[in-house]
């Protein structure tokens, strides 16, 4: 089993749900971007999802899509977000997924994107346009079952009829990522009646974690999600609160901060 | 010349050999699915393409004429050049044809609400205009920089009820619109239609988008075959997207023609300011397809340059990358001043503005033609009108 797999076991025990933070890497650079990461693993994070910034990120809000931006402008690439990777492995067991659209990971080779994501000590991959219908051209050369290596986490939309959710989770590993709603990252309003329908529908056809995101970003929003799921993803949040104390001589224990009352709201109640 | 079975592409996933096929977020998949079994029916329904031809038709004003230009060839010295006049279909480019079909499926579908990106405005206007025809509320998404030099269509879009969304982001051109189309999109997939302009994005558009298109090679065809007895020698279209070019070469595929797809070059291509996605560029995966793109060594894409924002995209359909490997298509780049060149030209010799994308076409004619004997034919599509140029072009 992966760190992923023995992440959930561990929150079981807890009884916690994970906290799921995406931070896109080397914003606003390499450095603050280490900083910042590690300040969010001490801090609570269960699970690092790290964004490889893209020039044309189709599925993110205007938030990611700045933050992507920042990155590109300090010359962050896949390699430099592997080496990235390498980096905070050597400091924290926790799992990363490496959060990526197709073209980056297609261009690096997706044989060795897959050697050295695992050689770096990534756990995940998650590639946000890339349907299984279309994933097998970048599974095809991976080694180990999923479990084991690299496992692929893929996305369930507001939009998946049942039967597509049940095809989607046969090949997923690790957890899937429900999405909360029809939109880009960082869209507003939370619907928990209908996250609730969406996750009842999933376990119904998946024993895998079921882990929430887009446009979740209080700490209510956050207990409110992690009463009906696995894991909760904070993303275009952190990025807003980076974005708005970029120059902010405190940004990372801002960010620690954000990071400890959203993992407080993962405790449930007994 | 390998023999391009035609009829074989897209597979039921949309690839066309190693490109095409849906890359796109799951929130999409659904409605992409659901997309292409809508248009399997209609491609099959009688009762559709009769309405879709009537319309072609009476409101487009199809057949377009195939015009010999004669003073054009014989200052040219060469084979006979014939122009496929989209110019002079309603609105005023061939962007209506597809605009057309895909606006008659999202009624059958019950979607009353459309999107479109547009570089040029011409897919912008041809969508606003059967918005209107068929009473759908109409969103338009324009990058910045083509609402500056295009700016004769953004009124037109307004005047027909659409409303026109500024795109800043990036250089404020096509590939930007796209982008932020497609990110609506995500949010208002369950009720609203997206019309691609190119036969570009995730399938089934590219094979759509021909398919809509390609009744201007089939009228093409039928119409130099009664005018000079035999199939021309040479077909030429300009190529952004590669709507315009699919619809003229489909029809022609398994014929003994040749094909030449027209890239822009901008301000050349040693400068790196162009947007020759074929004959430069390598193969990647771009709003919800593979194909040859404009990219760094990192997978990042590159900003295309041309003076005509029709062309201006760093990305091509699938189906013009897979002609490009199996050779049946020959793609080239001409830059803009040879562009302007060729539009001055067609001006005074023809009595015809063309529009500074197929003005791309006619510069190549001028390069093939002369090199040909008078008994040879070259059809050129003449894509588009120049109204909406002269903005840009000095009087």
């Amino acid at each position: 089993m992966n760190r992923i797999g023995k992440m959930f076991e561990a929150l079981k025990e807890k009884k916690e749900k994970a906290l799921v933070g995406f931070v896109t890497a080397g914003d606003p650079n390499i450095s603050d971007s280490l900083r910042i990461i590690t300040a969010m693993c001490d801090a609570g994070v269960d699970i690092l999802e790290l964004g490889v910034p893209f020039s044309d990120p189709t599925a993110d809000g205007p938030v990611i899509q700045r933050s992507s931006g920042r990155a590109l402008a300090g010359g962050v690439n896949l390699k430099a977000v592997l080496e990235m990777t390498h980096n905070i492995r050597e400091k924290t067991e926790i799992p990363i997924i490496l959060f990526s659209y197709y073209n980056p990971i297609l261009r690096y080779g997706n044989e060795a994107f897959y050697r050295d994501a695992r050689a770096a000590g990534a756990d995940g991959v998650l590639v946000v346009d890339l349907p299984h219908e279309e994933s097998d051209e970048m599974t095809d050369c991976w080694t180990e079952p999923p479990e084991e290596g690299l496992s692929l986490i893929r996305l369930i939309a507001p939009t998946t009829p049942p039967e597509r959710m049940a095809q989607i989770a046969e090949s997923a590993s690790g957890f899937l990522y429900l999405v909360s709603k029809t939109g880009v990252t960082g869209s507003d309003g939370l619907d928990t009646g209908k996250i609730r329908q969406h996750t009842e529908s999933l376990r119904a056809v998946s024993s895998l974690p079921i882990c929430v995101g887009f446009g979740i970003s209080t700490p209510e929003d956050v207990a409110a999600i992690a009463s009906v799921a696995d894991g909760v993803v904070i993303g275009s949040a952190f990025e807003r609160l980076i974005e708005e104390n970029l120059d902010h001589p405190d940004l990372v224990s801002i960010i620690a901060e954000k990071v400890r009352v959203s993992k407080e709201a993962t405790k449930m109640p007994l | 010349m390998n023999k391009f079975e035609a009829k074989m592409y897209p597979d039921s996933k949309g690839h066309f050999g190693p490109y095409g096929g849906r890359y796109v977020g799951e929130t999409l998949m659904p409605a992409l699915l659901e997309l292409d079994a809508a248009y399997h029916d209609i491609a099959q329904d009688p009762g559709f393409q009769r309405e879709f031809h009537e319309l072609l038709h009476h409101y487009a004003g199809r057949p377009t004429p195939l015009f010999h230009a004669k003073r054009l060839s014989s200052h040219l010295r060469g084979a006979k050049v014939y122009l496929k006049r989209e110019d002079l279909a309603h609105t005023g480019a061939h962007k209506i044809n597809n605009t057309l079909g895909q606006a008659l499926l999202a009624g059958w579908m019950g979607k009353k609400k459309v999107i479109a990106e547009t570089g040029a405005g011409q897919h912008g206007v041809a969508t606003a205009t059967v918005a209107a025809l068929f009473g759908m509320e109409c969103r338009i998404f324009m990058g910045t920089e083509d609402i500056r030099r295009q700016a004769a269509n953004v009124q037109r879009m307004k005047l027909l009820g659409a409303e026109v969304f500024p795109v800043e982001s990036g250089t404020g051109t096509l590939k930007d619109a796209m982008n932020e189309a497609m990110r609506y999109w995500v949010g208002a997939v369950q009720d609203t239609f997206y019309v691609i302009g190119s036969v570009a994005g995730p399938h089934p558009y590219p094979a759509m988008v021909r398919d809509f298109q390609k009744v201007i090679g089939e009228e093409a065809r039928e119409q130099i075959l009664k005018e000079a007895g035999n199939l021309p020698d040479m077909l030429i279209a300009c190529v952004g997207g590669g709507s315009n070019a699919m619809g003229l070469f489909y029809p022609f595929v398994d014929d003994p023609v040749g094909m030449v797809g027209v890239e822009a070059a901008g301000k050349g291509i040693e400068t790196g300011k162009h947007a020759a996605t074929l004959s430069t560029g390598s193969v990647g995966v771009l709003h919800g397809s593979k194909s040859y793109m404009l990219q760094d060594e990192d997978g990042q894409i590159q900003e295309a340059h041309s003076i005509s924002a029709g062309l201006d995209y760093p990305g091509v359909g699938p189906e013009h990358s897979l002609l490009k490997d199996l050779e049946r298509a020959r793609y080239v780049a001409i830059d803009d001043k040879q562009a302007l060149d060729a539009f001055r030209k067609l001006c005074v010799l023809e009595g015809i503005i063309p529009a500074l994308e197929s003005s791309h076409a006619i510069a190549q004619a001028m390069i093939e033609a002369p090199r040909r004997s008078p008994s040879e034919i070259i059809v050129v599509n003449l894509s588009g009108r120049g109204d909406k140029d002269l903005g840009i072009v000095d009087v």
